[in-house]
């Protein structure tokens, strides 16, 4: 049975929208920084809808009980773990609304709010994969979402309609494999009895290393 | 007994969950529970018969997502007739006394609508319209759309439903937390979309518990003139012990039912985590209950897709600014099919606190009926105000109000036979609240009484298609004071008569009453007072007229509209900025010389960039202000860009400035009918991608730069970029694509393009595009950024 969870508006990280807005925050960005924090507040809803599942790789073959994948770095990233959760979570549509809006009238706008739309469905991955290991009593493995390394992006499909995202949080995908919301991200977390090295998680699972946005840690 | 017949008498139970229940027998996560009904009818039969046994009158066949875009045909109509059979055994196996229907259930698609999601809103009519056809082949009693969680693809559903069959049909949305549809809609705003379409009942399902619910079924009673439905789940799903399990009883998820249906409810029923049980626990509890009447509820509403607008409360405001008439440079934007011109209309309007947005886009060189549709559609992505639909041209009207998000208001209808039977039977299909001009095949009355003649004949011909009083508000028509005395007086005593005689709500176009006098704004601002004095219900105004609104913010206060003054104290500041700012603009311009522009693009100051260059045009030739102001100004930026001394959000904040400062050259050079372009640059984000901030960013810069670009948008056919590149022998076409699935469709779309405009040069770009990837789907140039594509133009185009 799929599970829910919505949260608050998690504190914001600065230093990481600037990074995706590709530049630095001066007095000018700050400033359309501060206005665009003011406009989301009331825009943005947080969710993420969630399945546990039992977990058991054979070579590159992830099974998970329903469904099953294959995919050599995934096999390799849920070693050791018994269980996973696989999420959907999204911060819905009004960031959409607002980006297609300021789109038309500010550009500049509108690409500050699709880096603080990045950061906030990155933030709230974070809080939620915290949870789960806090809940669970597991160490989190870094999430690894379809499109990672060698699990190929059709997986999306087949996650989409385990998680029932759309009845659920309202996340839907097109036949090009973009969800919209577009601030969304599906993964699957593996959780280890053993303590899990994780020196820099953002980016660590995914193998593409000539990534504009790869954080340099 | 029919359905209807049935509602109208009864509290009618519905059946609950199914999906819950599958899952204990044994549904997998992510098995369709559609194909149950072929592979295991028994079960399907027995969950049906179960709630029949329980005391529902409404059974749900197993259909929530049968659907052409999960089923190939065969399929789909295997499993709608599979699923009808199943329900009608097990209405044949009850033995329990209650009336029986079985509802033809239909869940969302599965797939989000345009703008923010790929599927397009006919294409969804289409996928509802197939199920829909075959329930009504294999027999359902009715049609009963759950689970909606927006307001578009309800609307398509609905559309279908009533386009493909004559049952009646219910509609249940699922509320969020927030007391909203998942794309924004309110409570209100669902009524006035649905019950102008003409549902038999309306509510919630699904989404939160009793509990949560209670406001927003609250919320429906207060508007609704139809039963309302109420089938919540049993409570949040909580995992206790690996278990799902969820945190209402039957008991308690009775007895919040029970007073609900006190309160006025009409239909019960349960969704997910519901069983049998709770049906059968509401039954009992709520036999003692008398159904209620559903009172008819007298609320002038129209909506967009986040929230309706109630006229009578407060004095409505509907700007008229979308409008050709007596404007060059809209009539250019219109021509060119710059619907950003259009969108930024919207938006400023919006700023100054119209509540509805009036949209004519009526020019005899255009295509009204795909203009307006397509101005429709475009706002509706950016502005979430009600929108009015002013056009005289009923197939243009009809193909914005079927594409229209919500309810919306209509401009116009008259005391014309012709223009009655054009217009009423579109708002009875569609919905719509209609501005109904006091005119007829006589012309317009002179006296208000004539006036007040026409708009009774009005109201009777409505009722004849079943349109109530509360759908029409009435126009009794400003005319011009200087050519008839009483003209204002006439208007006026017709608003007071319709308001107090009629009970019908008055809209009037304001200005016209001082057409032909010097300083028309203290004529306009004390016709206004005195109108909204007589009970007048909303304007269609000018909301950059300062007197107008002033007027408007004093009138509220004066009411006790207005809580405490605060829209009155908020508006006051911009009262007193309006005055200040030009002053303050030519101190700078007077103290920094003839380089204060070119700062103030650096420094990305819009306001200021656009004040400088009005000032600039009264002394200098408009294409001379470009060349030594503006461009250099841009290069400056554009070049710390390249060097990245400057980063993308500085430079798109300068690029805005210049936007800016063109913009009021653009206006000068459209009223003396010249047009200044280095050359046609069209671009698009290919088909299958729905992202374009990439493709803005580059499209605003190569505006600054002085291309004429021609946007064609995201999720574009590659046939469309052909054709207009052919049309306007663009020299150059840019393409972007964001993630590896949508490449191909860039592949394609070059591939028809070499084909079918040869001399066209093709750039590229997109986060997942490299000089590589460029190179092997054959395009002219890669560039990595906006600055290199404004850099490449130049060098295709000659500078």
């Amino acid at each position: 049975m799929v599970l829910i969870k919505t949260y608050d508006t998690p504190p914001f990280d600065e230093r990481e929208v600037f990074r995706y807005a590709g530049g630095r925050g001066d007095d000018s960005v700050r400033e359309l920084f501060e206005s665009c924090k003011a406009e989301i507040a009331q825009s943005l809803s947080y969710k993420v809808c969630y399945l546990p599942l039992s977990v058991r790789t054979e070579g590159d073959f992830c099974d998970f009980g329903a469904f099953g994948v294959r995919s050599a770095n995934l096999a390799h990233n849920l070693e050791g773990c018994a269980q996973a959760v696989v999420f959907a979570a999204t911060v819905g549509v009004g960031m959409d609304r607002l980006i297609a809006k300021y789109s038309v009238l500010s550009p500049a706008k509108a690409l500050l709010l699709d880096a603080i739309g990045t950061e906030r469905i990155e933030t709230l991955c974070d809080l939620f994969c915290d949870d789960i290991a806090r809940e669970y009593r597991r160490s989190a493995k870094p999430r690894f979402s379809p499109g990672y390394g060698d699990l190929d992006l059709s997986f999306q499909k087949e996650l989409f309609s385990v998680l029932n995202c759309r009845k659920h949080i309202g996340l839907s995908i097109s036949d090009s494999l973009m969800m919209s919301p577009s601030k969304s991200v599906t993964a699957i977390m593996g959780l280890s009895e053993s303590e899990c090295l994780k020196p820099s998680r953002k980016c660590e699972a995914c193998g593409n290393t000539e990534c504009a946005f790869r954080s340099a840690v | 007994m029919n359905f209807n017949a049935y509602l109208k008498e009864n509290i009618v139970y519905l059946d609950g969950g199914t999906g819950t229940l599958l899952q204990e027998r044994g549904l997998r996560p992510g098995e369709h529970p559609e194909r149950w009904n072929l592979t295991h009818p028994d079960t399907i039969a027995e969950i049906h018969r179960a709630y029949f046994d329980a005391g529902s009158n409404v059974v749900c066949t197993n259909t929530f997502g049968a659907n052409s875009l999960k089923f190939p045909p065969d399929e789909l109509e295997e499993i709608i007739r599979a699923a009808l059979s199943n329900a009608k055994a097990a209405r044949e196996q009850s033995a329990a006394p209650q009336e029986k229907f079985i509802a033809l259930d239909i869940g969302p698609s599965g797939k989000l609508l345009k703008p923010l999601g790929d599927l397009d809103f006919e294409a969804a009519v289409e996928v509802f319209k197939a199920t829909v056809s075959l329930g009504v082949k294999y027999g359902a009693d009715l049609i009963y759309i759950e689970t909606m969680s927006d307001s578009y693809e309800t609307k398509a559903a609905l559309l279908a439903a009533k386009e493909c069959s004559d049952l009646p049909v219910i509609v249940s949305c699922a509320y969020g937390e927030d007391g909203k549809l998942m794309t924004g809609a309110s409570p209100a705003a669902m009524v006035a979309l649905l019950e102008g379409m003409g549902v038999a009942a309306l509510g919630v399902n699904c989404s939160l518990g009793p509990q949560q619910l209670r406001p927003i079924v609250r919320e429906l009673l207060r508007y609704a003139s139809v039963p309302v439905i109420f089938k919540p789940n049993a409570g949040l799903p909580e995992s206790v012990n690996g278990k799902t399990v969820f945190d209402v009883t039957p008991e308690e998820y009775s007895d919040i039912a029970a007073k609900l249906i006190v309160e006025g409810v009409r239909l019960v029923g349960g969704c997910c985590g519901t069983t049998p049980e709770y049906i059968r626990a509401v039954c009992e509890k709520a036999k003692q209950i008398a159904p209620s009447a559903v009172a008819q509820k007298d609320f002038t509403m129209v909506s967009s897709y986040t929230h309706a607008v109630v006229f009578g409360e407060q004095p409505v405001l509907i700007g008229e600014r979308i409008n050709p008439t007596g404007k060059k440079r809209f009539k250019q934007a219109l021509i060119e099919n710059d619907t950003d011109y259009i969108l930024s209309e919207g938006v400023a309007q919006q700023e100054k606190g119209v509540d509805i947005l009036d949209v004519n886009v009526g020019l005899p060189e255009i295509d009204e009926t795909s203009v307006l549709q397509n101005a429709v559609q475009s706002l509706q992505a950016v502005v979430d105000l009600p929108l009015q639909i002013d056009t005289s041209d009923i197939a243009a009207m009809e193909a914005a109000l079927r594409i229209y998000n919500g309810k919306a208001m209509i401009n116009s209808v008259n005391g014309k036979q012709e223009s009655m039977r054009a217009v009423f039977p579109l708002m009875k299909k569609y919905g719509g609240v209609a501005v109904a001009l006091t005119l007829d095949e006589n012309g317009i009355p002179e006296t208000a009484q004539g006036r007040v003649e026409i708009a009774k004949r009005i109201l009777t011909a409505a009722a004849q298609y079943g349109i109530d009083k509360k759908d029409i508000v009435f126009d009794p028509l400003a005319l011009t004071v200087s050519a008839d005395a009483a003209a204002a007086k006439v208007t006026l005593e017709a608003v007071r008569r319709i308001r107090g005689e009629l009970g019908a709500h008055t809209s009037l176009g304001i200005s016209n009453v001082s057409f032909g006098l010097p300083a028309r704004s203290p004529v306009n601002s004390t016709f206004f007072a005195l109108a909204l004095e007589n009970g007048l219900s909303a304007a269609i105004m000018n909301p950059y007229a300062g007197d107008m609104m002033k007027t408007y913010y004093a009138y509220k206060v004066l009411k006790g509209l207005d809580k405490n003054c605060e829209a009155y104290i908020a508006a006051a500041r911009s009262f007193t900025e309006a005055v200040s700012a030009p002053q303050q603009s030519r101190d700078d311009n007077a103290t920094q010389d003839g380089s204060a522009l070119q700062r103030a693009i650096v420094k990305g100051r819009k306001e200021k960039a656009a004040a400088l260059t009005k000032e600039r045009l009264t002394a200098s030739d408009p294409l001379r202000i470009v060349n030594s102001e503006i461009i250099p100004a841009l290069n400056t930026v554009g070049v710390g860009f390249e060097n990245k001394t400057v980063f993308l959000p500085q430079l798109l904040i300068s690029a805005e400035a210049a936007k800016s400062a063109f913009e009021v050259i653009k206006t000068a050079l459209a009223s003396s009918g010249t047009r200044a372009d280095k050359g046609v640059f069209v671009i698009a984000t290919v088909q299958g991608d729905i992202h374009d901030i990439g493709k803005n960013i580059v499209k605003l810069l190569l505006q600054n730069y002085g291309f004429h670009v021609v946007d064609l948008g995201k999720d574009v056919p590659p046939e469309t970029i052909v054709e207009t590149v052919k049309e306007l022998h663009a020299p150059l076409a840019g393409l972007s694509a964001l993630m590896t699935t949508t490449v191909p469709a860039m592949e394609e779309t070059i591939r028809q393009l070499r084909r079918g405009a040869p001399w066209c040069k093709i750039v590229v770009g997109g986060a997942v595009l490299t000089q590589e990837y460029a190179d092997a789907i054959g395009a002219d140039k890669y560039a990595k950024d906006a600055m290199e594509t404004v850099r490449y133009a130049e060098q295709i185009m000659g500078k």
